[in-house]
């Protein structure tokens, strides 16, 4: 681990404890208005100054940093879970199973996302909670973006199953399930690593896109995307700079990943 | 005496430059702003869409216009008209000497003609839709070229006020609609880019000196559906008008150059919210039967701070709605109304009277439901998103939870119209029409645009069945008083039953260049150009 590496952890960790602790850090909570303070200059009483509806944005910053930052490593489990499942286990059976999963994988990663998403969430039932809202647009994330991974590791078993040890294994008398558990999974580690830690800011991203759009995690709860529709009309940056807190923090969480992405690569390949 | 010379040469450049730099601001120049979508057709009979009827302003001759500014009917290409006793039959006497843009002579055959395209019923005319009160068809009588009768098959209100929208067409002419006896021309339209508009060279009409009128050489409108765009190009000097502004960047050009920001006051528009009373909507039944109980809706009305909606999420530019009709209009609002005062005690106690109670911060009905709703507004409205948060506060205050969801505008249109799956809505509605009876399509409880429960076979309540009878009193009577008196019992209805709990008027924003000389703002649509043929460009 290099010392930008290093940094880059560190970096995360502190967003990760300060999110975790936003109930310390910022006691009035992301939703309490103060309608006499609207789209107040930072104070001492408001770090980053207010909104367009007098809520504190230091406090929707780290709430939206915990949604955000807890949320999308839980999509990203899930996505990799179900990579390793379909793509995993159709590159160890090889043959039709590799091709009909490909086939498969193929035909998702050509769907128009972006509008899917926005249709799932139109037919998601009105009356639900913001918690539920948030929890069912990561678990969409999840469900959905499995494709890429899945690719990758349909790849990575292919090479497995034809490798030396694993030819042993079977000479040895190893077969089906037992031999996929033990013998492959365990060396697709590394590469389900590194989708995993790809996946992170992908998701996101992902979230931020549709919360730019409007449709992302319900209000009054914040999440870096409803965070950065913010800066929609924003003429220069020198105006309200403090405005930019949430896309710098996003900007160098993505970057910090994408650091220690390149740490798992090197220990993957 | 040379030093007199000199001082009087001095005069006579100063004068003389002082005098081409007001000619050249008097005459000539192009005038450039946004259109917000293309425009779908150059046809006048067949406009509906805002860029088309932009069009057809500029270059369309009316019979009659409304002056913008003072909401009076005054005439155009007719001098003088007369209205019948009952309503049906319309006299126009015409200016003579007046000729379409190609140079054809106009005269009341073409008048006569218009009238008998535009009543087409396969034309599917929406400018014609207004004047259908009856069934049958509109007969024409030209007494001479400049005297024509024209008379429908039933009595049409307002009858006068409607020929504001009618641009009138050449029979004879063979660039046909092309043709046209407004201040511009069309002279370029490059889809999807832009619309060139030329100054006629027939335009009949002149200035109290005697000079002809358009002032103007051009107008270039530029096809931008992006608000942000359009700022920067105005901001740069690239646009000279901007005709409906968001409060924000009212807000942000007023602070850096505040002569060119212009507030006109209430436009017409409204904003408002409305709960789903559709008998056959897939929700609870007690959700129904609160949101059919006018205590409820009323309770729920009294605890929306208005005040707070128009100063936080408008800046200041709007103002609390006291009912349907915004006070702008001048005629048709009924000034015994005013905005309901935020009282959120109030609200309680009214909600407690009709056998809520409020049990750990929860509001519950009699049978013990959790007083919980959503509201869904369209995705990437700003101010309607915001104006839900803040509603969601503070209905918090009396115990009752809203969650906030914002759709795509197609879905939300299939929940509202079609599948009814949604509790409540806040949504805008735009009118550019001053009088009532461009409304039967939202007031009847028969319209399809009566939101809260349209296509109702009979009236379900009584208070729908009295707005009916009064909105079909109102369309046949013929005295304005009448009308008058109707009406403003319908917006007392609305106030007491809140089927619509109105929420603000937005005021009429808009950018005016300092190049351009003569626009006056106004709150009637085009807001900033209606006066177009008078407004100069300094070079």
């Amino acid at each position: 681990m290099n010392l930008w590496q290093k940094a880059a952890c560190a970096f995360l960790l502190v967003v990760v404890c300060a999110a975790a602790a936003a109930n310390w850090l910022a006691p009035t909570g992301y939703a309490k208005q103060d309608r006499e303070a609207i789209s107040a200059e930072p104070s001492r009483a408001h770090w980053l100054g207010t909104d367009e509806l007098g809520r504190d944005r230091f406090a929707r910053v780290l709430y939206g940093t915990r949604i955000s930052l807890f949320l999308a490593p839980a999509a990203a489990l899930l996505s990799t879970l179900m990579a390793a499942l379909i793509g995993g286990l159709s590159g160890y059976l090889g043959g039709i199973w590799a091709k009909g999963a490909m086939a498969v994988t193929d035909l998702f990663m050509s769907l128009p996302w972006l509008f899917l998403l926005i249709t799932a969430r139109a037919l998601m039932p009105l009356n639900v909670s913001p918690l539920f809202s948030v929890v069912v647009t990561f678990l969409l994330l999840g469900l959905l973006g499995w494709s890429a991974a899945a690719r990758v590791l349909c790849t990575a078993a292919g090479s497995l199953r034809s490798s030396d040890f694993v030819r042993q294994a079977r000479a040895s008398g190893v077969r089906g399930a037992r031999l996929f558990w033990i013998h492959v999974l365990p060396n697709l580690k590394p590469v389900l690593f590194a989708q995993f830690w790809i996946s992170i800011p992908v998701f996101i991203l992902t979230e931020a896109n549709l919360g730019v759009l409007g449709l992302g995690v319900s209000e009054p709860m914040p999440s870096w995307g409803s965070l950065l529709r913010e800066l929609e009309g924003l003429v220069s940056i020198g105006e309200e700079p403090w405005k930019f807190a949430s896309l710098v923090l996003l900007v160098l969480v993505v970057m910090s990943f994408q650091l220690l992405l390149a740490r798992q690569e090197e220990i993957a390949f | 005496m040379k030093r007199t010379r000199a001082r009087t040469l001095a005069a006579a450049v100063i004068a003389l430059n002082l005098f081409t730099t007001h000619v050249l601001a008097q005459s000539g120049g192009e005038l450039r702003f946004c259109l917000r979508m293309e425009p779908k057709t150059f046809d006048p009979l067949k406009v509906e869409d805002e860029a088309s009827a932009a069009i057809r302003y500029l270059t369309g001759g009316t019979l009659v216009r409304i002056n913008r500014q003072t909401q009076e009917l005054e005439p155009e290409l007719a001098l003088a008209w007369k209205v019948s006793k009952d309503g049906r039959q319309i006299n126009f006497r015409l200016r003579s000497g007046v000729v379409f843009s190609d140079g054809t002579p106009f005269s009341a055959a073409d008048v006569a003609y218009t009238v008998q395209q535009l009543m087409d019923p396969g034309l599917h005319s929406p400018t014609g839709d207004a004047f259908r009160s009856g069934t049958g068809g509109v007969e024409t009588k030209v007494i001479s070229p400049t005297q024509i009768s024209i008379i429908f098959p039933a009595p049409v209100a307002e009858l006068d006020r409607l020929f504001d929208q009618v641009a009138i067409l050449s029979q004879h002419s063979p660039k046909r609609e092309l043709a046209v006896l407004g201040p511009f021309m069309l002279a370029d339209y490059k889809p999807g880019a832009s619309v060139l508009l030329k100054r006629n060279p027939n335009y009949w009409k002149t200035d109290e000196r005697g000079r002809k009128l358009p002032y103007l050489d051009s107008i270039q409108m530029d096809i931008q559906p992006n608000r942000d765009v359009e700022m920067l190009r105005f901001k740069r000097g690239e646009l000279d008008l901007i005709n409906s502004l968001d409060s924000e960047y009212f807000d942000k050009l007023e602070s850096t150059s505040p002569q060119v920001a212009h507030d006109a006051g209430p436009s017409l528009d409204s904003e408002q919210l409305w709960f789903n009373e559709v008998a056959k909507a897939p929700i609870p039944d007690y959700k129904k039967a609160w949101f059919r109980s006018a205590d409820f809706r009323r309770a729920i009305s009294e605890a929306i701070n208005r005040e707070d909606l128009s100063r936080i999420v408008y800046h200041g530019h709007a103002q609390p709605a006291a009912g349907p009709f915004s006070p702008s209009n001048k005629f048709w609002f009924n000034g015994k109304l005013k905005p309901l005062a935020y009282d959120s005690d109030a609200a309680l106690k009214a909600l407690q009277g009709a056998g809520f109670r409020l049990e750990n911060g929860t509001l519950k009905d009699k049978a013990g439901n959790a007083v919980v709703f959503s509201i869904i507004t369209n995705a990437g409205s700003k101010p309607r998103e915001r104006m839900a948060v803040l509603i969601q506060d503070d209905l918090q205050k009396i115990g009752i939870h809203v969650n906030v969801v914002t759709l795509d505008f197609p879905s939300l249109i299939e929940r509202m119209t079609q599948s009814f799956d949604y509790e409540a809505i806040i949504l805008g509605l735009t009118n550019v029409d001053l009088d009532p009876n461009g409304e039967m399509n939202v007031w009847l409880s028969s319209a399809e645009n009566h939101q809260w429960n349209p296509q109702q076979k009979t009236p379900e309540t009584t208070w729908e069945a009295e707005i009916d009878r009064l909105m079909r009193t109102q369309a046949s009577a013929i005295d304005p008083r009448k009308r008058k008196e109707a009406f403003d019992r319908v917006q007392e209805i609305v106030v007491e039953e809140e089927p619509f709990i109105f929420l603000i008027n937005k005021n009429s924003l808009s950018a005016v260049s300092t190049r351009v000389h003569g626009a006056v703002p106004v709150i009637l649509s085009p807001q900033t150009f209606w006066n177009a043929e008078r407004l100069t460009v300094s070079q």
